[in-house]
């Protein structure tokens, strides 16, 4: 299977991912950008070591915010004892420190969860990740309570002018992490323990006539996931100066959840590209609009419906089709498709907010502006150009899509003709 | 000095009028004020009733001019009630070069911003904010955490229930008393003052229980009321809020528990439409302001609130606030954060509960308290209703400032 | 005795309003597998239209509207979003369902409002039923006591004693005998679906006006609902029945008891102060750990016996 040209290009992706990381800040200087991207950072790490348990290994966790969260706990303590002088922990390392503690706690829990896999292993994590949200309310000596743990990140001297104090310096701590986190689950996924993982999403009975323990399979797969959801969980306890209670919370579990479905769990790539989705739904997003968990909730259920293999089996499903050079045969059908697509999407976004304004938000008058042009929510036109927009868009894009799908399976037919 | 009666409104902006046609020359600039809190989620509804507080309020303040030149603007910004949400939010707001942050809802969050503000503003100097918190009432944040750019405008929890119990320690009917409050660190607080200033006050008093349990979790209130009905309870002083605090009135009702609830929270948004007249002479509020107070000073504000967005105003600080900044600009003829907040220490204005003092050393602001009863709106004294129940909260007593002033351990370290 | 008996009281109407609530989501799992993470989402949309349907219509109307409304949307979700994604496997249909309780809630928000909406207790449910000793028991609990045990008796005749519920229970155990006999499996699959959103819904119509009608209704019964399924056993009607007692019961015992550790090894003599190592956790009362105790139930359940109280298989 390896051989040299595949092996060059993993090389070029790779380069490019950490040539990219290292030149965005240098376009995006804003802070508020600095901020986004190290935040995505962080998700990513959080989102692959999700995807080690969901995608690589088939077990629906719903309580792996445990992890980072219990992992950025234990690191923000560690981090309040070297600034104070109590032990040696410089902040670049505090990572690690996270890591291990999640991977820690994978052992503990772990144990406890993977002697079960499928539903009953869901609603185990599901239980676990109630009884630690809760009991971090409940012991604030060390959870901090509702307030959560604070630090702060620069203390002692500056090493080589590094402090840490400035968001850019953070967002590439964060980013050769972050690389290198990738670069580590990329390899796990191609070691035994990484195909066992496999064989037993795949097939436990005959994973375990072959000899293997299943349970420990399961196991050892979730020490090395949470041990790198700790690492994830230590970086934002760097990069935002505080851990509070809902970094282990129902919330953050499901937000991974979401956010590794959307990417596509069946790629390794897939929830990178899911992590950048959803942290833009959330920080960005939610500063536009109200609605955004609408719209983020839409985005989802129209992924499972739709595309169930997520973005990264949309993007997947063109390769074959770009190798045998059919590819601009589609093109006119994607851009007439995408074209009534954002007809629809103008017509949902119309129609949800202008909802919301006479609904929820009317104080002051509902007269509101959207992609820049001024109107009164409560007027009848508007409401006849989202009805509009929804036949016309909606019409367009059933036959376009029919189209599509039509080149689409001739495309498809001649190609398997030809593997034939 | 700012006056409320409607002819000195109108006096006020006929002056403002003509001060601004006189001196042309003063450009009208605008300052921003970020707002950070919930508008999303369980407790948007809250969020969103103290945007527009500070938007109506902001608007009044243009009008009539109170600064003297500078407009204020009020930006909504959507922490989701989430201390780490508000850093990132805190970070886009600076990065549209607002100078001034407002919160309140939670202390977790503000002690967060308070943190994040000063660490900023150390490692930024010449870009300095000033965060104005007008209902976080943890009283560490003026205490041992107290920092110099950080100015609480509402009262603090200990100063609070210092008004509460010195209230209750006068009726001799209160003989034994039970605590149940949210268990995190400002439950805790809760519970922790009631039973040091009782003591204090009152030892015939006795504790009869305590409980602490977890924050919007609990559905069903009845196992507590039974609970605080075995105990023998005649009076429950309880910080709970939200729905947490709707669920308990209406469980206690329908055990028939006839005790009086003493709170902090019973007059913010969802709470009297979900206790209604199950809470009828039973729940009492310690606060800042009433709208049902002996003149109704402010009843022309909450008016002109509830017409434009048929709701309730009761942040009041959020008038001390625009107050205090509007007079710290026109005493600096300045904007800049460094100098206003030189100004702000030590400020007296006159709110719409009466004088309010930013004390100097700590940077928490003191003013007389209220304690109300929810009762039925009877046109005399009590002519407002709240969330068209029917029901008003009536004044009981008028604490002067001194009552429940409380000394600090404050250590404030100034920037020279 | 009166704290007693009380509570007792109290545990049962608890348990009983989880029962309502527990049961739809044990009929759907049990026939089509599919765990309804939306369960608790139609528990307030019924709760919310029946506030609605309440307005113009009155109370009681309302309440024999509202929990089929909830049923049809929850018919047409079947139809037109799960059904799709049922041959994609189970978990792109619970990830559905968890998608959909987003939806769900934003909607609710668009349409009602972000706020609590005043729906109130009918005029003569206001009132106390009977006074025990000096404590008085709503009637509002009494009927939402009646309601939960005329519900069960309607679903349980409805499996035993009609044809379409022969049918349900046999697809149940034969989904490819059934289909083979010609009955039309996926309707069935859409009418067990909307009935168990009904029935969440009638919980909806009690729950809303016993306790706050508001959007975050619907998250904070979730989690509690999965624990009174799977503690029962899935697919266990009975299983359900008798969990959501146990954890009514429980938790409102747990609630009234102030045990702690320290208490407990006070009372062998040794004593604990704050200064012994990990003093918060022996100085936390058995009342504060209530509210967790259903997920430790669960947690403990799954690991010993993970098919349920009654449950007849383990995934």
């Amino acid at each position: 299977m390896k051989y040299q040209p595949l092996n060059l290009a993993r090389w070029i992706i790779w380069g490019a991912t950490a040539l990219l990381m290292a030149v965005l800040p240098l376009v995006f200087t804003q802070g508020f950008a600095i901020t986004l991207m190290s935040q995505m950072g962080i998700a990513i790490i959080f989102t692959l070591s999700y995807n080690m348990l969901l995608g690589q290994s088939g077990m629906l966790s719903f309580g792996h915010a445990v992890y980072s969260g219990l992992g950025a706990y234990i690191a923000v303590h560690v981090l309040n004892m070297s600034s104070k002088g109590q032990l040696w922990m410089p902040v670049s390392l505090l990572p690690l420190v996270g890591g291990l503690a999640g991977a820690f706690f994978g052992v503990l829990f772990g144990y406890v969860t993977t002697k079960r896999a499928g539903t009953t292993f869901a609603m185990i994590t599901l239980g676990i990740g109630e009884l630690v949200f809760s009991c971090s309310l409940m012991f604030p000596e060390f959870f901090g309570g509702e307030g959560g743990v604070t630090t702060n990140r620069v203390f002692g001297q500056p090493f080589l002018g590094i402090s840490f104090g400035p968001a850019t310096q953070v967002y590439y701590l964060i980013a050769l992490w972050c690389l290198a986190s990738m670069a580590l689950m990329y390899a796990w996924s191609h070691t035994p323990l990484g195909r066992m993982a496999n064989a037993v999403r795949d097939n436990p009975e005959r994973a375990e006539f072959v000899g293997y323990d299943t349970q420990k399979v399961r196991w050892l797969t979730l020490i090395i996931s949470a041990f790198f959801a700790g690492v994830a969980g230590a970086l934002g306890c760097i990069n935002f100066e505080i851990v509070t209670a809902e970094n282990v919370s129902a919330i953050r579990s499901g937000g991974v959840l979401l956010a590794a479905f959307i990417g596509g769990v069946g790629f390794f790539f897939g929830p990178i590209i899911g992590a950048c989705v959803f942290v833009y739904f959330v920080v960005a997003l939610s500063d536009h609009t109200r609605a955004w968990q609408l719209y983020l909730g839409l985005f989802f259920i129209l992924t499972v419906m739709f595309a169930p293999g997520g973005i990264a089996s949309l993007v997947m499903m063109q390769l074959p089709v770009i190798a045998r050079k059919r590819f601009g045969e589609l093109l006119p059908h994607y851009a007439r498709t995408g074209a009534a697509g954002l007809l629809v999407l103008a017509a949902l976004i119309l129609t949800v907010e202008m909802t919301y304004k006479v609904s929820v938000d009317s104080a002051d008058g509902t007269a509101m502006s959207l992609f820049g042009v001024e109107f009164d929510a409560a007027g009848a036109l508007p409401w006849t150009v989202a009805g509009g927009l929804w036949l016309v868009g909606g019409w367009l894009f059933h036959r376009a899509r029919r189209r599509l799908a039509r080149t689409w399976g001739d495309i498809q037919a001649e190609i398997a003709g030809v593997k034939a | 000095m700012i006056q409320f009666s409607i002819r000195a409104a109108v006096r006020s902006t006929l002056c403002a009028a003509a001060l601004a046609s006189a001196s042309t020359v003063a450009q009208a600039q605008t300052v921003k004020l970020a707002l950070i809190d919930p508008q999303s989620g369980l407790m948007a509804p809250v969020g969103l009733n103290q945007l527009h507080s500070w938007q109506y309020i902001a608007e009044i303040a243009n009008q009539k001019n109170w600064a003297g030149g500078p407009k204020f603007e009020i930006v909504g910004f959507d922490n989701k009630l989430s201390p780490q949400e508000s850093l990132t939010v805190l970070k886009q707001a600076i990065d549209q070069g607002i100078r001034y942050i407002l919160q309140g809802n939670g202390s977790s969050v503000a002690l967060a911003l308070q943190d994040a503000v000063q660490k900023h503003n150390e490692r930024n100097p010449g870009k300095e904010i000033i965060f104005l918190n007008y209902a976080a009432v943890d009283p560490d944040m003026t205490n041992s955490k107290c920092t110099y750019w950080h100015f609480r405008l509402d009262a603090n929890s200990d100063m609070k229930m210092e008004a509460l119990t010195t209230y209750l320690a006068k009726d001799k009917n209160v003989k034994n008393v039970y605590l149940l409050n949210q268990n995190y660190s400002f439950g805790q607080a809760v519970a922790r003052g009631a039973k040091e200033y009782l003591a204090r006050k009152r030892p015939d008093i006795k504790i009869v229980g305590e409980d602490l349990h977890p924050l919007a979790q609990i559905k069903d209130f009845a196992p507590y009321v039974s609970k605080i009905k075995a105990a023998g309870a005649d009076t429950v002083i309880t910080g709970n809020w939200g729905s947490d605090l709707a669920l308990l009135i209406k469980a206690a009702k329908d055990a028939g528990l006839n005790v009086n609830f003493y709170t902090y929270y019973a007059a913010t948004t969802g709470v009297p439409t979900a206790m209604g007249a199950a809470g009828e002479d039973k729940v009492h509020y310690v606060g800042y302001w009433n709208v049902n107070n002996a003149k109704f000073v402010g009843a022309d504000v909450a008016m002109g609130y509830d017409k434009k967005y048929h709701d309730d105003f009761y942040t009041m600080a959020t008038y001390t606030g625009i107050a205090m900044l509007a007079k710290a600009f026109k005493e600096t003829k300045s904007t800049d954060p460094v100098k206003v907040a030189k100004a702000l220490e030590g400020m007296k204005v006159e709110s719409l509960n009466g004088e309010v003092e930013m004390r100097k050393t700590d940077h928490q602001a003191l003013q007389p308290l209220y304690i109300a009863k929810w009762v039925k709106v009877n046109g005399k004294d009590v002519k407002y209703d709240q969330e068209k129940t029917g029901y008003g909260w009536k004044t009981e007593a008028l604490l002067d400032t001194y009552v429940a002033t409380q000394p600090t351990s404050c250590q404030m370290k100034r920037p020279n | 005795m009166e704290f007693f008996v009380i509570s007792l009281l109290n545990g049962v109407s608890y348990g009983l309003l989880l029962f309502m609530l527990s049961s739809g989501l044990t009929l759907i799992f049990s026939m089509m597998g599919v765990l309804n993470f939306a369960h608790a989402s139609f528990y307030m949309l019924g709760a919310y239209l029946a506030y609605t349907l309440g307005l113009k219509i009155g109370f009681f109307p309302a309440l024999f509207l509202a929990p089929p409304l909830a049923g049809l949307v929850g018919a047409l979700v079947e139809r037109y979003g799960l059904r799709k994604v049922h041959r994609y496997g189970h978990v792109p249909e619970l990830l559905f369902t968890f998608g959909l309780a987003y939806l769900i809630e934003e909607s609710v928000k668009v349409v009602w409002g972000l706020a609590a909406v005043p729906y109130r207790v009918p005029e003569f449910l206001d009132g106390h039923l009977f006074t025990l000793y000096s404590t008085s028991f709503p009637k509002l609990r009494g009927f939402m006591m009646l309601v939960a045990l005329a519900m069960l008796a309607a679903v349980y005749l409805l499996l035993t004693r009609t044809r379409i519920g022969l049918v349900i229970q046999a697809a149940l155990t034969h989904p490819q005998t059934v289909e083979a006999l010609g009955h039309n499996v996926p309707r069935v699959f859409m009418l067990v679906f909307g009935g168990g959103c009904a029935l969440a819904g009638l919980a909806g119509v009690i729950g809303g006006v016993a306790f706050v009608t508001e959007p975050s209704m619907a998250a904070s019964v979730g989690p509690i609902v999965f624990v009174v399924a799977v503690v029962g056993g899935m697919g266990s009607l009975a299983g359900a029945f008798l969990a959501s007692l146990l954890i009514g019961i429980l938790q409102t015992f747990a609630i009234a008891l102030d045990w702690s550790l320290a208490g407990m090894l006070a009372a062998v003599g040794i004593h604990v102060s704050e200064q012994t190592f990990l003093y918060s956790l022996w100085k936390l009362q058995l009342s504060q750990v209530a509210p967790v105790l259903p997920y430790l139930l669960l947690v403990l359940m799954l690991i010993f016996r993970p098919k349920g109280l009654l449950g007849t298989r383990a995934d």
